[in-house]
């Protein structure tokens, strides 16, 4: 039933990638993207596409892989379907932090900076709570996690009730997640790959022992994992990609709790091909919403985060419905 | 065969939430021998399994696990040796009966290598010893009760560990699969001069398919040896708090409350 997954998430992952290269204020069809690669296209199909559309895809594509990657891990770690990146507070301290510069008027690298700062605070401000006297279980972790990002949620509402009108439009759509600013700075294409890249080497390299800590603690000690080190492991991956994520698109929500779902309820169940499908996934989910998040209304953007959930929300219901409650 | 001890517990002592499980307990699990583990509600029957499965610390004493100091042995090295059948299992992630049984080869694994061929037949002879064969693609959340209990035997087949932790095994199980399933573990642990402690609650099913006994009657105090001389109407009546009688029955004695 899984077997040929991989292929058809390989497919879906061009697709998504031609069509945000494609699509826009001047449509370029596949065979004037065809001759970008040879290198006889038009000076005006380049600019666009090279300098514009290329890095936010690729910006959108790691991001989405990013979250989907740790929405994956957080939920093994909490042992809770509904965990997401944000759930134990990550995105709440990188919010605070990022428009605590907005309303200082700082330039997008200093807001990105900010966000990224704010997470790592917020990472570990969870980590040494949570754990407490002894060690850490999932409840506590989760409870930690919870309550302080319910703490971060009331320091942004009040920033945005301090604010002045003008910086509100700039905050609200940081907020709902956007790719148009930060994410596409020189660096951040880049950056977004490259922390991808590591993050999936490092959660393949977990994955056969998520697989045994999906049965419980129990299991996975009596079956010979560390189990206070591997959650100490699984932890910092999983924050540090949700840190990235946020400081390269801001809270863009719903594609780190639906993708591992939905590539559940499609059969796969084995982390060892589960993580990496979220990455294909998350991806092309993530690059299909931030194409339609700039095209919808054209020549007005949507938040990115937005469109993620007017598409997540019923295809992952179908998915649900046609799963049969089998799965969850 | 040696006679050496698989796992022995020394002086052990155990609490939990301040009530004393044991104290001062002496054991040795032999190679080919099959122990009952028998007590009231709340005795911390499972607190001592899990102890000496080496899963929570223990207040003085020490363990040995064929040889080697417990305490000193990685997690890792301890699963080759040792298997625990947890009380119960909860599934919250969807996965399939073949996949749950393969994570019993996990302690046998290279790091980050997959299981090979030779997993997969291991874990379908297990599958199919606990006649669950054909179900290898069937989602866990779609079992029985009893089902999910013989996956869980095959899981613990697939880790094939020398010494065996079972807690409360006759758990769901049928009639058939009590007796059935019961035998076959102890008949391999006996071919192989492998060990077994298992929870259990039925004295009768404890008698048919253990030869020792360790029992434990609350306060820290215990009885353990062979299962005939440790296990009589008195001790029972004692350790259940109801007197209990005993009838001739087809495979020797049953014990019946009175």
């Amino acid at each position: 039933m899984t077997r040929g997954l991989f292929p058809a998430l390989g497919v879906l992952a061009t697709a998504s990638v031609v069509v945000a290269l494609a699509t826009g204020s001047v449509a370029i069809p596949p065979e004037r993207l065809l001759a970008l690669l040879t290198g006889e296209a038009a000076p005006l199909d380049r600019a666009l596409v090279l300098e514009l559309r290329l890095p936010r895809a690729l910006a959108a594509f790691a991001v989405g892989g990013l979250l989907a990657l740790a929405g994956a891990l957080m939920q093994v770690l909490l042992r809770n379907p509904l965990a997401d990146p944000y759930i134990l507070g990550i995105s709440g301290g990188a919010a605070c932090a990022a428009l605590g510069a907005m309303l200082l008027g700082l330039g997008a690298a200093w807001v990105s900076g900010s966000a990224f700062a704010g997470a790592l605070l917020a990472m570990l401000l969870v980590f040494a709570l949570g754990r407490g006297g002894g060690d850490w279980s999932p409840t506590r972790l989760l409870l930690t996690g919870v309550v302080i990002a319910a703490g971060w949620g009331a320091v942004i509402s009040f920033l945005l009730a301090t604010s002045p009108d003008r910086s509100l439009p700039g905050m609200l759509f940081w907020l709902m997640g956007d790719l148009g600013a930060g994410a596409t700075t020189a660096v951040g294409p880049g950056l977004g790959w490259a922390i991808l890249a590591a993050g999936l080497a490092a959660a393949l390299a977990l994955s056969g022992q998520l697989n045994v800590l999906a049965h419980g603690d129990l299991a996975a000690r009596s079956l010979g994992i560390e189990l206070a080190r591997l959650r100490g492991a699984v932890y910092l991956l999983a924050s540090l990609l949700t840190a990235t994520a946020v400081t390269l698109a801001g809270t863009i929500g719903f594609v780190g709790l639906v993708t591992p779902h939905m590539l559940r309820l499609l059969g796969l169940t084995d982390h060892r091909r589960l993580l990496p499908a979220c990455v294909l996934l998350g991806g092309a989910l993530l690059l299909f919403a931030d194409t339609a998040a700039r095209t919808l209304l054209a020549p007005r953007q949507l938040p990115t985060g937005v469109v993620t959930a007017l598409i997540g929300v019923p295809l992952f219901l179908y998915l649900l419905r046609r799963g049969d409650g089998r799965h969850v | 065969m040696s006679d050496a001890p698989l796992l022995e517990a020394r002086g052990l002592r155990v609490s939990i939430a301040g009530q004393r499980v044991c104290e001062g307990l002496d054991l040795a699990l032999r190679p080919g021998t099959s122990w009952a583990l028998l007590g009231r509600n709340g005795s911390g029957k499972t607190t001592l399994l899990h102890t000496l499965a080496g899963l929570r610390p223990m207040e003085a004493g020490t363990l040995h696990l064929l040889g080697d100091d417990l305490a000193t042995l990685s997690r890792r090295a301890v699963a080759q040796r040792l298997g625990l059948l947890p009380q119960d299992t909860r599934d919250l992630f969807p996965a399939t009966v073949l996949e749950t049984a393969l994570i019993g080869r996990h302690p046998h694994l290279a790091t980050l290598a997959w299981e090979e061929s030779r997993d997969r037949e291991i874990a379908r002879a297990a599958l199919a010893e606990v006649g669950l064969s054909g179900f290898e693609a069937r989602p866990v959340t779609t079992l029985s009760g009893g089902e999910r209990r013989r996956l869980a035997l095959a899981t613990l087949r697939c880790q094939a560990p020398r010494v065996a932790l079972l807690d409360e095994p006759a758990n769901h199980l049928d009639l058939r699969h009590q007796v059935t399933l019961l035998g076959s573990l102890r008949a391999r642990t006996r071919e192989r001069g492998d060990a077994l402690l298992m929870v259990m609650h039925d004295v009768n099913l404890a008698a048919r398919h253990c030869d020792h006994a360790l029992l434990l009657f609350g306060e820290g105090e215990y009885a353990a040896g062979v299962f005939a001389d440790v296990v009589d109407t008195r001790s029972l009546s004692r350790l259940f708090g109801h007197p209990v009688e005993s009838v001739a029955g087809p495979t020797g004695k049953a014990w019946l409350p009175a």
